[in-house]
């Protein structure tokens, strides 16, 4: 291992090291505006993303960019690329459809922003991270600004609860994470990825290993929301104010999804056996119980936090397909669909205020059809996107997932997947029933032009990707882990 | 008729409906309903004169598929966008059209609230309904499959009776829930065309979904594998059709739904899974369907399908549940025509579908004209009509004798060769699909006799109004099919010859084939030839 930094190192990390000034800027820039000038902070953060997501194109021009920098911290190979280009949209989209709500809510918008945009610091860095400590460092990042964003309504009783659920049982699993992490480490010595793949190559497993590597991945699947490790996800889910909820929905779960796919794929490849059949149960159980409890919700939040925890279960489904180019391509597939449907879904929530919070219940979607057509058109295309019918996002997405798996050789888990697809939706058409078939007049719709935009931009992404999906999978393609 | 193999004619007359649905959508106000009838009927026309053409510019010698259109559409799956059309799916498109276009014209009067949503739903289901026939990957025919649940959902959802609400979900999950199982199939298929699965060695192809391809591949396969495969296609296919005993959903779905729903689910929907028996079960999975307890287990729920269905119709009260349920006793035949796997079961199987849609479609026209007066679907409440509005008793007679297979219509001319079919594969599955035929006629003429036979009792019957002009041009294309196709079913038959002689290949061994008599000839010949064997 050598420690040599090179200058291109940090070229090749322009947009993380961009991304934190500007976070760091706006903390000053609210402090010096106010609240009067939020719009104009909102402003800054989208600029802020976009720009970032400039330098991320120039990053991905560089050439030599696939070789680990920074003494082995951190790689950005395609498969990071496409990660950070996922989480930039995604804060993007977490901006403009916080916008009338910051607006509207009774606490200072600078930090809100700000904590936004250092979670999207930690989840840049988190794609890309190469080595035990790097990942887990940048992840604490991610979920200590995601803690206090849950809390963010701090004088309301259930966005308190929901950041001191979050903050518990999450500093809880990173501890497990760090300990599975410490014992890996212990075994071997090593803390990059690459290097244990080498070592592994050689050495026999022993159960201090397997232990580590089990506590590794329970960490993780409390991050993704899987059963078991999924219980606090309904709870702050319907707690936080739903543009977070939105964001906590995508953002911070594509990150993990990433850095689970990578420490499996690359570090913990030889010892699948091991950990395949673990992780087949947790889909199983996952895609049963999120489809299974969707069914009981009444409340609109809690039924989507549901069908997250579903869709966490599809999407293992890739990772258990590694050993076939079509599981790294299913979770590709899969997660750029997930962000824009259910980033839209969610969206659509928000548009409904009522009270001077987002919809709630099913039955605040009663009648939506009636009073706006185009936001009940683009809800339904969302929800069958998430429910798997073509010709939609969704559909592509899954039809890659059940296609790795069955290469795979988990038929059984396939055949469950379509079963609870359909399961799905029972659920999800309570929703469009509510929408279209009945008689309603409570909500009414916000108006905020960045939210609209929002909405209109997931909606064509969910459609075009379902209708001419060529030119995304041509790219993704490309997107292949560097050994 | 040459250039017009050079048109892409099969898009064409699968997307005139998408566009006029969007230029409704996009263009017409939704205050404006009288224009908007009135241009959903005008693409409805437009398509079916689009259509049209199909059944002359057709080649009924030639083998494979026509009108062919190939596009590449998601290389990196190996899908392509790939239409093409044999005799069995012409004449399922030009059903499809003729019944579309009387789906929008029947609606007039019957939908008042919520007109444009309507049109545009209606058009909508049109372009799937065409596409689904008119694929020749199975992956865009999956996507059409799937996506065709989309609009009868809403139809029933929002325009249904009073447990539409129920009816709408029931039908969604029935459905999907079966074909979910399909794309399992699918890739299935798929890999073991190229790189193997689950232990079977893939055969290394490029990667394709072309039906052609994948059903020579797929006759070749291992037995076992076959079985799966087989079973895993036939959930989707039976629960569409429906098959006892996935036919639960059909009575309500039916019921509930507004009359232009009810035809286009009894014309066309539940085609869509005969035509998946004929196009895929069939040819893909030979073995499978050879097998004889397989087939023992298709022709019993195809038989008990036919007699309890009937038994089942027999004692409804509500007309349009009688119907509804006489559809599965219909299909039961259907099912046992293509199960007989020889030409006479198949062609007459196929045939059958039409004239089910046909008849069925116009007796649930005839349920809506009466409910549309009277508000109520119960029979009970009926009675004596023939005097009050004779030319409705007119063609609900028409109707009920071509659905019952009375010789003449063209209920019987299908009927007639699914048991000749059946009776050459084995002389019990024609004995009990004949008693389904008995009590056909018992349920069809006792409903006949309780609506419009007798003195009117009921007051509120007393001052119906006959038919309309309107109503009477959305049955009258109908009857004249009906008259048709009874009186000289040879061009039907001309069409169908070779996709059905091609299944049988596929299916049979050549040695075993049933012989195809008699059936170009008159029916009152064949009616002969059945009476004096």
């Amino acid at each position: 291992m050598t420690f040599a930094f090179r200058s291109g190192d940090w070229i090749l990390l322009s947009p993380e090291l961009f991304l934190t000034a500007a976070a760091l800027a706006m903390l000053g820039l609210a402090v010096s505006l106010g609240k009067k000038k939020e719009e104009f902070l909102a402003f800054f953060a989208v600029l802020a993303v976009a720009v970032t997501a400039a330098l991320l194109v120039f990053v991905a021009g560089q050439p030599g960019r696939g070789t680990p920098i920074l003494g082995g911290a951190f790689v950005v190979d395609n498969f990071a690329l496409f990660f950070k280009a996922l989480i930039l949209l995604s804060l993007a989209m977490t901006v403009l459809a916080s916008v009338r709500f910051v607006g509207a809510a009774p606490y200072p918008g600078g930090e809100y922003y700000a904590l936004l945009l250092f979670a999207g610091v930690g989840m840049l860095f988190m794609v890309s991270g190469n080595n035990l400590i790097a990942i887990y460092v940048s992840l604490e990042l991610m979920a200590l600004s995601s803690y206090i964003l849950a809390g963010y309504f701090k004088s309301e009783v259930k966005s308190t609860e929901a950041a001191l659920k979050y903050f518990i049982l999450g500093a809880f699993s990173s501890g497990v994470l760090l300990y599975g992490l410490s014992l890996v480490y212990g075994v071997t010595g090593i803390m990059g990825l690459p290097e244990l793949a080498k070592l592994f190559e050689t050495l026999g497993r022993s159960n201090l290993l397997l232990l580590g590597i089990l506590l590794i991945l329970a960490g993780l699947l409390f991050k993704i929301a899987a059963v078991p490790f999924h219980v606090w996800t309904p709870d702050v889910y319907e707690g936080s104010p739903t543009p977070v909820t939105a964001f906590f929905s995508v953002g911070p779960k594509i990150a993990a999804y990433g850095i689970l796919a990578r420490i499996f794929y690359v570090a913990f490849a030889r010892f699948h056996a091991d950990w395949a059949l673990i992780v087949a149960l947790v889909a199983a159980a996952t895609m049963v119980l999120g489809n299974v409890a969707a069914l009981l919700q009444s409340n609109v939040k809690r039924m989507l936090a549901y069908s997250s925890i579903a869709s966490a279960g599809y999407a293992l489904l890739g990772v258990l397909g590694f050993r076939t180019a079509w599981g790294l391509w299913g979770i590709l597939v899969y997660l750029l669909a997930y962000a824009l449907m259910n980033f839209g879904a969610f969206s659509v929530v928000i548009l409904l205020e009522t009270r001077g919070y987002a919809a709630e219940s099913v039955s605040d979607f009663n009648g939506l059809a009636q009073r706006n057509m185009p936001a009940a058109v683009v809800m339904l295309l969302f929800l069958l996107s998430l429910a798997g019918v073509p010709p939609t996002a969704g559909f592509i997405g899954k039809y890659y997932l059940f296609t790795a798996a069955m290469k795979a050789g988990y038929a059984w888990l396939a055949l469950l997947g379509v079963l609870m697809s359909a399961v799905s939706i029972f659920y999800y058409f309570r929703i469009v029933a509510a929408m279209f078939f009945h008689e309603g007049s409570g909500t009414k719709l916000s108006s905020s032009y960045a939210l609209t935009a929002v909405v209109a931009m997931c909606a064509v992404g969910t459609l075009v990707i379902g209708l001419a999906p060529q030119p995304f999978l041509a790219v993704l393609k490309s997107c292949g882990l560097s050994p | 008729m040459e250039q017009l193999t050079h048109i892409p004619i099969l898009s064409l007359v699968t997307y005139i409906p998408l566009l006029g649905a969007l230029v409704i959508v996009f263009l017409i106000p939704k205050e404006k309903t009288g224009p908007i009838k009135a241009f959903a009927t005008l693409v409805a026309a437009v398509d079916l004169a689009v259509s049209l053409p199909l059944w002359w510019a057709f080649d009924r010698g030639k083998d494979g598929y026509q009108f062919v259109e190939k596009a590449s559409w998601i290389p990196s799956l190996g899908v392509d966008y790939h239409f093409g059309i044999d005799g069995i799916t012409l004449v399922l498109i030009l059903l499809t059209t003729i019944v579309g276009l009387i789906a929008v014209y029947c609606s007039y009067s019957a939908i008042t609230e919520r007109q444009k949503e309507y049109y545009v739903l209606l058009l909508l289901l049109q372009t799937f309904m065409i596409g689904t026939f008119c694929c020749l990957d199975l992956f865009l025919f999956y996507v059409f499959w799937e996506v065709m649940l989309v609009p009868m959902y809403f139809l029933i959802g929002v325009w249904g009776g009073a447990r539409r609400l129920y009816a709408a979900i029931k039908f969604f999950l029935y459905t999907l829930a079966g074909s979910v199982l399909m794309l399992l199939g699918i890739i299935a298929l798929y890999f073991y065309n190229t790189t193997g699965f689950l232990g079977y060695k893939g055969l290394g192809n490029a990667a394709t979904f072309s039906i052609e391809k994948l059903t020579a591949v797929a006759a070749g396969m291992p037995a076992e594998l076959q079985i799966w495969l087989f079973f895993a296609f036939f959930l989707g296919f039976a629960i569409k059709v429906p098959m006892f005993p996935f036919h639960t959903w059909l009575p309500d779905a039916h019921t509930e739904a507004p009359t232009a729903g009810s035809v286009i689910l009894a014309a066309v929907l539940l085609k869509m899974g005969t035509y998946g028996f004929v196009r895929f079960s069939l040819p893909m999975f030979p073995e499978a369907v050879r097998n004889p307890r397989v087939i023992g287990l298709m022709a019993a729920l195809a038989i008990i399908g036919i007699v309890y269905g009937a038994m089942v119709t027999l004692v409804q009260k509500d007309m349009k549940k009688l119907i509804a349920y006489s559809s599965v006793s219909h299909l039961g035949f259907v099912m046992l025509g293509i199960f007989a796997l020889n030409m006479a079961g198949i062609q007459g199987g196929v045939l059958q579908m039409v004239n089910h849609g046909i008849s069925t479609g116009g007796l649930f026209l005839l349920v809506g004209i009466v409910y549309e007066r009277r508000h109520t679907r119960m029979i009970a409440e009926y009675g004596g009509l023939a005097k009050q509005m004779p030319i409705y008793a007119t063609y609900f007679m028409i109707l009920a004798l071509s659905s019952m297979g009375l010789p003449l219509l063209n209920g019987f001319i299908g009927e007639f060769s699914i048991l000749q079919g059946a009776f050459a594969k084995n002389f019990w599955w024609a004995f009990f699909a004949a008693t389904g035929i008995v009590l056909g006629a018992a349920y069809l003429l006792w409903l006949y006799q309780r609506i419009f036979f007798g003195e009117i009792t009921n007051p509120a019957n007393a001052k119906l109004a006959d038919l309309t002009l309107r109503e009477q041009l959305t049955l009258a294309p109908l009857v004249v099919l009906a008259l048709w196709i009874g009186l000289y079913p040879k061009p039907m038959f001309d069409v169908l010859r070779r996709p059905s002689e091609k299944i049988v290949q596929a299916v049979t061994r050549p040695a075993v084939e049933a012989p195809a008599f008699a059936l170009e000839r008159a029916p009152a010949a064949a009616e002969a030839e059945a009476a004096h064997p």
